[in-house]
């Protein structure tokens, strides 16, 4: 599977609290988050953002408050992937337990320009910068991390083996 | 090849004899827990997948404090859904406002007795690596991760290597677990400990009381940290032989202790007679100075409280130091015990009227103004001392205000001179 898409680019330590500020938290619907994403760095992100686009970021991508909104307030703008050059621990989990993609990256990250057309495809993690012709390879994930994916999600997964 | 502390735990709770870092692995937990933000999603969740029943009633924690008292109807809501749950599973650590045992999660659940050496615990808030402090594995995940531990007593974690910190030599005056956490986030960075563990170590740790190893195995997180723990020792026998006397009688614990031979991807020594009282200014909880060296800062607000720092040391800390002094013009001071019993001690021993002589505003325990919930939101412009835990853009109101973290005898000293200060400048 893959995902094309124009970038909106980040720097380090995009934290929970700018993806999804607090005061947003008394509701968990993706409709609400998703209309209150980004809002505290980049105001335009919203009106801007199409489904399918995609964010790049720094190191430590999603660091501090463990709130699930954050990956869900992403996927529900529309984002079809995060790519990074890390991300912080419970964001990484979380993203794959809500089903957002995302990708660590540091060299992609290191070349890829706000605005560029990128596409990626998950099952090889070749990722691909259209505007300048550049290609990279995205770090495989785990193996057990994949069957979780596979199964679409934690939730999903966990039925499966406790129904098994 | 030897085992951290951490790597014991986790091989115990697998069932497994060794474990190594980087392995995956399926482990049993103690405990489970969240709070009203993440635990209603969690709920849902815990629906949609069919779930009928909680693993254990007694090991499922749930906590209403980060907006409560419910500061709105969206709010009230949220902690209605976490009520409903508690009641039609009947699980029996679910925590009322008003209650003894009532309060800030990370502040009760260990002062409650739910939490022993060698447990192995997950929370839906990032905080929940304050256990540590009990040489206890525990760490904090997304509501997803907590709707299926809720209903499978069990979670997948990654084996994680270490970073052993070595304390040696004792704090000097004022000088907090705050500080010394806040000086190690200074040298490693925000993301210095990203997916491993803080394993804290040396003669300086007997330096610590309890209430200090707790902030400082708190904010972990702060540096990316999986987790981060302190060794067993006298301090944490007598903490636990207090909060919960029969588990201690009966010896329902085990004591780990890393290997001698285990392995470190870094060794990182403090010498706590040099860690100077220390701010984070904004706004990362890395970006930090000695706060001698940050004086002239105006300030328009100080919150001592939180996780990080509400606990009774904090609290009768800040009662001594604001004894005879009073809050600056133009300041705003919220003093908001961790708990129920803090808060109760701090009515006996009389410094809930040394913070009101002050000029304090003294708050219900809550989370409150530490993610900008509610009970000291920062307008545009302001700056806020606060004794909480992050400083992010935002973090604690408006998007152009600003937060600089330190411990409880700095956030004195500011609200009672108007500008960044140490209690020499009283």
């Amino acid at each position: 599977m893959s995902v094309k898409g124009k970038v909106f680019k980040y720097g380090n330590d995009v934290d929970t609290d700018v993806i999804i500020p607090a005061r947003h938290l008394t509701s968990a619907d993706p409709t609400h988050l998703a209309a209150h994403c980004m809002e505290d760095i980049d105001s335009s992100f919203v009106n801007e953002v199409r489904s399918g686009d995609i964010m790049v970021a720094g190191e430590n991508f999603g660091c501090g408050s463990s709130r699930e909104h954050a990956p869900i307030a992403i996927k529900a703008s529309g984002i079809s992937l995060v790519i990074a050059a890390s991300f912080a621990r419970i964001f990484y989990r979380n993203a794959i337990n809500v089903g957002l993609p995302i990708m660590e990256c540091p060299e992609a990250v290191a070349a890829i320009s706000k605005g560029d057309e990128v596409e990626a495809d998950f099952d090889t993690g070749v990722i691909t910068d259209i505007t300048t012709g550049e290609t990279f390879t995205a770090k495989p994930f785990p193996e057990f991390i994949k069957r979780i994916i596979d199964a679409g999600g934690l939730v999903p997964y966990t039925k499966s083996k406790t129904e098994a | 090849m030897g085992m951290t502390m951490t790597q014991k735990i986790l091989a115990a709770h697998a069932g497994l004899t060794e474990v190594k870092a980087g392995d995956l692995i399926e482990a049993k937990l103690d405990k489970v827990l969240g709070n009203d933000v993440t635990t209603p999603p969690a709920i849902k969740v815990f629906e949609n997948m069919g779930a009928k029943d909680v693993f254990d009633r007694e090991r499922v924690i749930m906590v209403p404090d980060h907006f409560t008292p419910n500061k709105d109807i969206k709010s009230a809501e949220l902690t209605k859904c976490m009520r409903c749950f508690a009641r039609e599973h009947n699980t029996s650590n679910y925590f009322e406002l008003g209650q003894k045992g009532m309060g800030i999660e990370h502040v009760i659940i260990p002062d409650n007795g739910l939490i022993f050496p060698g447990d192995a615990i997950i929370g839906a808030d990032s905080h929940t690596c304050t256990y540590g402090a009990l040489g206890a594995f525990s760490t904090g995940v997304g509501s997803t991760d907590l709707a299926c531990a809720m209903a499978s007593g069990s979670t997948w974690f990654k084996v994680p290597e270490a970073i052993k910190v070595v304390l040696i030599g004792k704090p000097s005056l004022y000088v907090t677990g705050k500080d010394i956490i806040l000086h190690l986030i200074g040298l490693i960075g925000v993301d210095g400990a990203l997916y491993k563990s803080l394993e804290f170590t040396g003669d300086g740790v007997r330096e610590l009381s309890m209430d200090q190893r707790l902030t400082i195995s708190n904010m972990a997180i702060e540096c990316g940290g999986k987790n981060g723990i302190f060794p067993v020792d006298e301090v944490t026998l007598e903490y636990i032989a207090k909060t919960d006397p029969d588990r201690f009688a009966r010896k329902e614990f085990t004591v780990y202790e890393a290997d001698a031979d285990a392995e470190y991807s870094e060794v990182i020594n403090i010498d706590l007679s040099e860690v100077p009282l220390t701010v984070a200014l904004p706004h990362l909880p890395s970006n930090t100075r000695p706060a001698s060296e940050v004086k002239d800062m105006k300030i328009d607000q100080v919150v001592i409280g939180s996780c990080t720092n509400g606990r009774e040391e904090d609290i009768r800390t800040a009662a001594e130091l604001f004894a005879g002094k009073k809050v600056a013009d133009g300041v705003r001071c919220i003093v908001i015990p961790g708990s129920q019993r803090v808060y109760r001690k701090a009515l006996d021993e009389g410094w809930l009227a040394i913070f009101d002589d002050a000029g304090c505003v003294i708050s219900t325990p809550t989370c409150g103004p530490c993610l900008g919930g509610h009970m000291g939101i920062l307008a545009e412009g302001e700056r806020c001392v606060s004794t909480t835990n992050r400083n992010f853009v935002g973090r604690m109101g408006h998007v152009k205000s600003e937060v600089i973290l330190s411990g409880v005898p700095v956030a004195v000293a500011s609200a009672v001179k108007g500008f960044v200060a140490t209690p020499d400048d009283m």
